[in-house]
C-alpha cells in the first residue's frame, strides 16, 4: 500500500489519505486525478484496469483504491 | 414548435391536464405520446430516427442482458478449471460487445451521415479547389432531426451502462422509448442518464401543491432569461457579427460579452423550462448547471457548465480512452523515451485531446466548432501546466481567500470563455481570428459613440432593461450559493411571495421581447 500512498501523496500532499473517505464525493479529485492514479496504478501494479472500474466507488478513498488494485490482481 | 411560443404552452397546458386526469398506471404512457406528438409536430419525418434509435438501443441492450442471464444459468461442467471458466466468461463478454459495438456504431453512423455529410463535402470541394482537381459535389438536403446529438447521446449512454451491467435493461419498449423521447427534453437536453430519470419517469404521480408551484416558478424564471435577457440582446449580437466591417476593435468586446450573456440566459432558460416542466409532473431531471461563471478557472467552469454532456464526454470517452490498450502502450512508450515526468501526463493529455476534439464536432459541423473545442483544451492544458507557478504564488502570496481575488478569478473565468465563444459567434474560423485581433490593434475606444450605439437595433430602454436583468441574474446566483432561491421565497409571508411571483409574472409580460423587430427565436442549443 506504500506505493499506492505514495503515487497519492504525490498528486495531492496535502490531503490526509489515512482518513479521508470521500475523495470523488468531496471533489477533491477530479477527472485528471482518477486518469492519473488509474495510469500510474497500471504502471506500477501491472494490472488491467477497464473502462467500468473508472467509477467513483472505486476511487473515493484510499482503502477502496486498494481494494480494486487486490482485486484486479486477482482476476490477473 | 418552440418553447417560447403560444403554441407550446398551449400543448404544454393539455398535457398537463391530461397527465393528472388520467389514472396513475397510465401517466407514463401518455407521456410517451406526447413526445411523439411533440416531434410529429416539428416535422413527421423526425419520428423515424428516434424511433430507430430507440428500438435498436432498446433490442441490443436486451439481447446483452439475455446473453449475461443464460450464461450465468449456464451449468458448467464438473472439475472445469479456473482458466477455462475464464475463457468462457470471455466469450460470453465479447458476444455481449459485439451487440453494444453494432448498436453504437449503427447509432453514431446515423447521426455521423445526417450531421456531418455536408460538412464532408464541403471539405472534399475545398480540398479538390485547391490541388485544382475541379471536383464540385453538390450538397445533399438533409433535415437534421431536432435535438439528434441529445436523445442520441442519452440512448447510448443507457447502451453502454448496460453493457457494463451498472443496471439492468428495460425490457419494456415502450417504456425505454418514453425515456428517449421524454419531451421536455427533447429540444436541448439535458442528457439524462436513465439511473437518474427513470427513478421518477415511470412513477405514479398525484398533483402537489409545492411540486406544482416549483416547477412553475422555475419555468416562469427560463422565460424571463429567455425572453426579457437572450432575445432582446440578440438583436444586438446580430447587429455586430453581421457587420464586421463596421462593427470592429470596442464593438467586438461589447459583442462578445453581449453573446456570453445571451448564450447563458437562452440556454440556461431553456433548460430551467424544461427541469419545470418535468417537475410540475414529479419528474425530476438532473441539474445541467451549476453557476459557471462563478469558476475559479475553466477547469472548474466546465464542471459547472452543461454538466451532464461534460459528464458523459468524461464517463464514455475520456475514462474509457484513458485506461484502454492503446493508451497503456502510449503510455510506456512516453515513459521510457520522455521519462516518468512527461510520461505520466500522456494519457491525461492526449485523451483530453480527443475529448475536446469531439465536444468541438458534437457542438456543429464546421470548423469554427472544432477550433472552439480545441481552444478550450489549449487554455485547460496551458492552466495545467502553470499550476505549480499559481501554487508557488499563493504560498507566497495569501491571496486565494481574499475577495478582490475571487473577483479577479471569476472576471478572467467570463473573459476567456467569452473569447472562446467568438467562435461560435462569427462561425468563420479566419474572421474570428481578425475579430479578435481588432481588440488589441484597433480598440478604438472613441468609437463607441450614443448614435453606433443606437444603431445595434436597441434603445435606451433596452438597455436599462438588460442591465437591471443582469443585475437580477446576478443576485439570484449569489443567493443560491446558500441555497434554492424558490425555497427562500416560499419562506416568506404570502403577501411578499405573491408580490415577487407576480411581479416576475408582470416583468415578462411587459419586458419580454416580443412584436416588431423580435422573432419567436429558436434556442441556441437547439441546433446541436
Amino acid at each position: 500500500m506504500d506505493k499506492l500512498l505514495e503515487i497519492l501523496n504525490d498528486l495531492h500532499p496535502e490531503v490526509d489519505f489515512e482518513t479521508e473517505t470521500g475523495l470523488i464525493d468531496s471533489k477533491i479529485f477530479d477527472s485528471f486525478d482518477v486518469v492519473t492514479i488509474a495510469s500510474e496504478i497500471i504502471e506500477a501494479y501491472d494490472v488491467d484496469i477497464d473502462a467500468e472500474d473508472m467509477v467513483p466507488e472505486n476511487f473515493n478513498s484510499l482503502e477502496a483504491i486498494w481494494d480494486m488494485i487486490q482485486r484486479k490482481q486477482e482476476e490477473a | 414548435m418552440l418553447f417560447a411560443s403560444y403554441e407550446f404552452l398551449l400543448f404544454l397546458a393539455v398535457v398537463f391536464i391530461v397527465y393528472y386526469a388520467l389514472p396513475g398506471r397510465y401517466q407514463w404512457i401518455f407521456l410517451l405520446i406526447a413526445g411523439y406528438v411533440f416531434y410529429f409536430i416539428a416535422n413527421p419525418f423526425y419520428l423515424i430516427f428516434i424511433t430507430t434509435t430507440s428500438f435498436t438501443v432498446y433490442y441490443a441492450a436486451r439481447k446483452m442482458e439475455d446473453i449475461r442471464r443464460e450464461f450465468k444459468t449456464l451449468k458448467l461442467p464438473e472439475g472445469i478449471t479456473r482458466e477455462e471458466k475464464k475463457e468462457l466468461k470471455a466469450k460470453e463478454k465479447k458476444q455481449e460487445k459485439r451487440w453494444m459495438l453494432g448498436a453504437l456504431l449503427f447509432n453514431l453512423g446515423i447521426l455521423a451521415v445526417l450531421k456531418y455529410t455536408n460538412f464532408a463535402i464541403s471539405n472534399i470541394n475545398a480540398i479538390s479547389g485547391a490541388v485544382g482537381a475541379g471536383l464540385s459535389i453538390e450538397h445533399l438536403n438533409i433535415i437534421l432531426p431536432m435535438g439528434i446529438s441529445f436523445y442520441t447521446f442519452q440512448a447510448l449512454s443507457y447502451l453502454i451502462d448496460v453493457y457494463h451491467a451498472k443496471y439492468d435493461a428495460q425490457r419494456s419498449f415502450p417504456r425505454f422509448a418514453l425515456f428517449v423521447s421524454f419531451f421536455p427534453q427533447l429540444v436541448q437536453g439535458p442528457i439524462s442518464r436513465y439511473s437518474d430519470l427513470s427513478k421518477s419517469l415511470y412513477e405514479e404521480h398525484r398533483p402537489e401543491y409545492t411540486t406544482i408551484t416549483r416547477g412553475l416558478q422555475r419555468i416562469m424564471w427560463g422565460f424571463f432569461k429567455k425572453l426579457v435577457i437572450a432575445d432582446r440582446i440578440l438583436v444586438a449580437v446580430n447587429a455586430i457579427i453581421h457587420d464586421p466591417e463596421t462593427y470592429s476593435g470596442v464593438y467586438v468586446f461589447m459583442g462578445m460579452l453581449f453573446y456570453a450573456l445571451e448564450l447563458y440566459a437562452d440556454f440556461t432558460g431553456g433548460i430551467d423550462i424544461t427541469i419545470g416542466v418535468a417537475q410540475t409532473m414529479g419528474i425530476t431531471v438532473k441539474e445541467n448547471f451549476e453557476r459557471p461563471f462563478f469558476s475559479k478557472n475553466i477547469k472548474e467552469y466546465w464542471k459547472r457548465w452543461h454538466i451532464t454532456m461534460g459528464t458523459w464526454f468524461t464517463d464514455y470517452i475520456f475514462y474509457p480512452l484513458s485506461v484502454s490498450k492503446f493508451m497503456r502502450n502510449l503510455n510506456k512508450f512516453a515513459r521510457k523515451h520522455f521519462g516518468d515526468k512527461i510520461g505520466k501526463r500522456v494519457p491525461v493529455y492526449f485523451s483530453s485531446f480527443v475529448v475536446w476534439l469531439t465536444t468541438g464536432i458534437w457542438h456543429g459541423a464546421s470548423w469554427n466548432f472544432i477550433v472552439w473545442g480545441l481552444g478550450n483544451f489549449v487554455v485547460i492544458m496551458i492552466s495545467e501546466e502553470l499550476s505549480p507557478l499559481y501554487d508557488a504564488f499563493h504560498s507566497r502570496f495569501k491571496v486565494a481567500d481574499r475577495k478582490w481575488y475571487k473577483c479577479f478569478q471569476i472576471i478572467r473565468t467570463v473573459l476567456i470563455m467569452s473569447c472562446l465563444r467568438m467562435f461560435d459567434c462569427y462561425r468563420d474560423v479566419p474572421l474570428t481570428f481578425k475579430m479578435f485581433g481588432t481588440m488589441f490593434t484597433n480598440f478604438g475606444l472613441k468609437n463607441l459613440s450614443a448614435s453606433m450605439i443606437g444603431e445595434l437595433g436597441l434603445k435606451p430602454v433596452d438597455y436599462c432593461i438588460l442591465l437591471a436583468g443582469t443585475v437580477l441574474l446576478i443576485l439570484v446566483s449569489m443567493i443560491q450559493r446558500n441555497g434554492s432561491v424558490r425555497e427562500k421565497i416560499a419562506g416568506l409571508g404570502v403577501l411578499k411571495r405573491y408580490c415577487i411571483w407576480f411581479g416576475l409574472f408582470l416583468i415578462i409580460l411587459l419586458f419580454g421581447a416580443y412584436g416588431i423587430g423580435y422573432d419567436e427565436s429558436q434556442f441556441i442549443y437547439n441546433q446541436f
